[in-house]
């Protein structure tokens, strides 16, 4: 693992190019391109059906593409599986589910486990560390069913972090979640970027963009534009981005971007 | 009582059908309660309807009765039906559910023609086939015993050696895939065993009820823990009692079909289960309520005979 770090230390974490996803007939992703630069925290933003999370789930071969080719550190995603890290939607599971905290975050670890071999002492050390990291170890034994939204999501990075990737993918990890869930989803990510990961989010909250992260990638079913906020968070290129549906709204004499939600 | 259960024990015969019966009800049990917490409880009942017409073209096939042929005939049909379902709710607009109605009813028709036509052809009669619509454990030889004991330590196996894998990919597939799961070869694996368990529960409980022995177990476990592997250890305990009190009490005599009572045996088990399980059950959960609300009454009435100017009255 160390080795292939050092030798992955020039390829970029990730590139996607031509990727085109078509839903029956109407295409929601098509031809986009693009490159992450390592240790970066990296936000996906559109609006609404501009297909943030396709792009995302088609990256990871979860949805299938029509044409298009992803590099994870320079070789296919078969073969780089154990770098990537992945914290799906939150609504996308039940949560009825019997099962606690604890044992969710230990699923990140059954990718490394193989075959049939069960989580033993050493996981479920881990496990309890990234639940701490998360603010989560008080709520280990607890029923996943009686957490807050803001827990479960919390619950879901936990697991994330267990998988011990290079590479994370985060589909909207802010979306209805409490103050302090946000407040811990921010450490966790500074965390994330101080160890030189890279982490690609799928974001909504345009007003936090430029405090949470240090590039974005521009989509409206076409990649309108890609790079560092500095640069390329400009009320120009939302503009393009979002057509009509965003307005610029000065409060307190801080320029603010809402988008349509 | 005590009489008859040690007459039950006695007879070398009934044993046999005692601990086919329970055997198969535990298995099911068990590999019910991932079809149960997938959410495909009607699959289930869909995949048991269409064994009906791959029973008796295995029947009509072979003109012998054999519980392992029957077996294939009915795992054969399942598949088909559950390929049916797929390709209707892929290439139509018609979501799941209608899908599985339309198929299930489809099979089973045809199923229920080709049994009346055996029963009226010449060595259909003896066939006794008409007894696996409703299921009658006395009927089974032992042969039929040991497949049923095959198929529950196979389905046991399965849900303890995978039980890592089918539990992430019932609780969370995308993930499950993301990590490199072979998710729907996984999902492939879990459907034939459910066919396999209802296969071999036609015999016994009949193809009209057997889902009910995937179903209703796993759904009264669930209330009694939080946790997977006690909800189906639970399951297949419940799944036991049920097939061995649908066993015993069908042995009575009267020719009393063993699938119902096998059904009622479970439907009991859920009822006392839903009742009275601790936490999630309706009388914690109604007791919780109660003493909550005068635990708050009684506290808000603390509070303003001690403020009284907080209690309700503008100052």
């Amino acid at each position: 693992m160390n080795r292939e770090s050092k030798q992955s230390m020039s390829v970029a974490p990730l590139t996607v190019s031509g990727m085109t996803v078509a839903y029956q007939k109407k295409p929601v992703v098509e031809d986009v391109s693009f490159t992450l630069p390592e240790g970066k925290l990296v936000a996906l933003i559109g609006p609404n059906g501009a297909g943030k999370s396709t792009l995302l789930k088609a990256t990871l071969g979860l949805v299938p593409a029509i044409a298009g080719e992803v590099s994870i550190y320079g070789d296919t995603y078969k073969k780089m599986r154990s770098r990537v890290g992945y914290v799906p939607q939150r609504e996308s599971v039940d949560w009825d589910f019997p099962t606690d905290a604890l044992d969710v975050v230990m699923m990140g670890r059954y990718g490394h486990l193989g075959w049939i071999k069960r989580p033993g002492r050493k996981e479920k050390e881990l496990a309890m560390d990234t639940l701490e990291k998360v603010g989560m170890a008080d709520y280990a034994r607890r029923q996943i069913s009686q957490l807050s939204g803001g827990q479960q999501q919390r619950v879901f990075l936990a697991r994330a972090l267990a998988q011990e990737a290079d590479l994370y993918f985060m589909d909207e990890p802010f979306a209805g979640v409490d103050a302090a869930t946000e407040k811990a989803i921010i450490a966790l990510l500074v965390e994330l970027k101080k160890a030189g990961k890279t982490v690609l989010v799928v974001h909504h909250d345009l007003s936090t963009v430029e405090e949470y992260f240090d590039h974005v990638l521009l989509l409206n079913k076409k990649l309108i534009a890609a790079g560092p906020v500095e640069t390329t968070f400009t009320p120009e290129l939302l503009h393009e981005t979002y057509g009509g549906k965003l307005a610029i709204v000065s409060a307190s004499g801080r320029q603010t971007l809402v988008g349509e939600q | 009582m005590l009489d008859w259960l040690i007459s039950l024990w006695s007879d070398p015969n009934t044993r046999w059908i005692l601990m086919g019966c329970t055997l198969l009800g535990l298995g099911s049990g068990v590999i019910g309660s991932f079809t149960f917490l997938r959410r495909e409880s009607l699959l289930g009942d869909t995949l048991a309807h269409a064994a009906l017409p791959g029973v008796c073209i295995a029947f009509m096939l072979h003109e012998v009765k054999s519980a392992s042929l029957f077996l294939i005939g009915a795992l054969a049909a399942g598949i088909a039906a559950v390929l049916c379902v797929s390709a209707i709710s892929r290439l139509t607009r018609i979501k799941s559910d209608a899908a599985m109605g339309i198929v299930l009813t489809f099979f089973f028709g045809i199923g229920t023609v080709m049994l009346t036509h055996i029963q009226h052809s010449g060595s259909g009669s003896q066939s006794g086939l008409d007894k696996y619509l409703f299921g009658q454990a006395a009927a089974m030889v032992t042969s039929d015993v040991y497949t049923l004991m095959g198929v529950s330590v196979l389905l046991v196996a399965a849900a303890i050696l995978l039980f890592k894998e089918f539990k992430l990919v019932s609780f969370d597939p995308g993930f499950a895939r993301g990590i490199g799961l072979p998710v729907s070869l996984l999902e492939h694996a879990m459907l034939i065993l459910t066919t396999v368990a209802v296969a071999a529960g036609i015999q016994a409980v009949g193809v009209v009820l057997v889902a009910a022995l995937l179903i209703t177990p796993a759904a009264a476990a669930r209330y009694w823990t939080h946790r997977l592997p006690v909800m189906l250890a639970f399951a297949g305990l419940f799944g036991a009692l049920s097939g061995a009190s649908g066993a015993a009490i069908s042995t009575l005599g009267g020719s009393i079909p063993t699938g119902p009572v096998t059904v009622l045996a479970a439907t009991l088990l859920f009822v006392i289960s839903m009742l009275l399980a601790p936490e999630r059950g309706l009388v914690a959960k109604t007791l919780r309520h109660r003493s909550m609300k005068a635990n708050y009454a009684r506290s808000a009435a603390e509070r303003s005979a001690l403020n009284p100017a907080e209690g309700g009255n503008s100052k």
